[in-house]
């Protein structure tokens, strides 16, 4: 289980990775992040959002038609 | 600009008012302030508009020649002349920001409200305060006026400049 759970089913970009950001700024470094998404963009999104802000991208699994990313923060 | 690290960094040219194109210097803007980039958008001509409190944005048909709408299970083209027929463009507004609402499309106003807290900078052109007779106490808290030069000094230091 990660620390903390995110629930963005529903939005579209950018508000996936806007959200993200803002719930892995008020998490402990280490601490992980759930994120439920239905945007499809999202997976290429949070691919390169965790690539170029040097957080780590634990996972990335899609269940029926929702996605879910666990991210770790280390950045 | 925050160059003396390895700060990256992203300068937009904001130069249209419409409620389409207001979506694509706030949607990076954004998305840029999220990724740890510094951001500076210069707000000129009729994008100065979208810093203004209440935002009262429309789109047109007209010089829109790939517009489509959803509708009727088919994307019904938009033909520019149809503009001229009063009630058109306020019918194509509604459509969007229906649309918008539905397929979980953030609200410009909630953007720009994001892009305030995550510190992206925002110029506001002098010369088109002047020009449209705008002053600041039109526009929301956070702008600051400057012109083309403060707008390329920032430019040169940018590693992504975009034209909007």
């Amino acid at each position: 289980m990660a620390d903390q759970l995110l629930d963005v089913k529903g939005l579209n970009c950018p508000l996936p990775i806007l959200r993200a950001k803002k719930a892995l700024k008020d998490l402990a470094m280490g601490g992980t992040l759930e994120v439920l998404a239905t945007d499809p963009g999202a997976v290429k999104d949070f691919e390169a959002f965790c690539r170029t802000t040097g957080n780590e991208l634990v996972s990335s699994n899609e269940e029926g038609k929702v996605f879910s990313f666990v991210i770790k923060r280390t950045a | 600009m925050n160059k003396d690290s390895n700060t990256k960094s992203m300068s937009l040219i904001v130069t249209k008012g419409s409620l389409d194109w207001a979506y694509p210097p706030f949607i990076l803007a954004t998305t840029a302030a999220a990724m740890g980039l510094d951001v500076t958008m210069f707000f000129t001509f009729y994008g100065l508009t979208l810093l203004k409190k209440k935002l009262d944005m429309s789109v047109t048909t007209l010089g829109n020649p790939a517009m489509a709408m959803p509708m009727f299970g088919m994307h019904m083209g938009m033909p520019n002349l149809v503009s001229v027929i009063p009630g058109v463009d306020a019918a194509a507004t509604a459509m969007m920001k229906n649309l918008i609402k539905k397929k979980g499309v953030a609200s410009i106003e909630e953007l720009r409200a994001t892009a305030l807290e995550s510190d992206v900078k925002m110029i506001a052109c002098q010369m088109t305060m002047d020009l449209f007779e705008y002053t600041l106490d039109d526009m929301i808290e956070g702008p600051v006026l400057g012109g083309a030069a403060t707008y390329i000094e920032n430019a040169t230091k940018c590693d992504i400049n975009l034209f909007i």
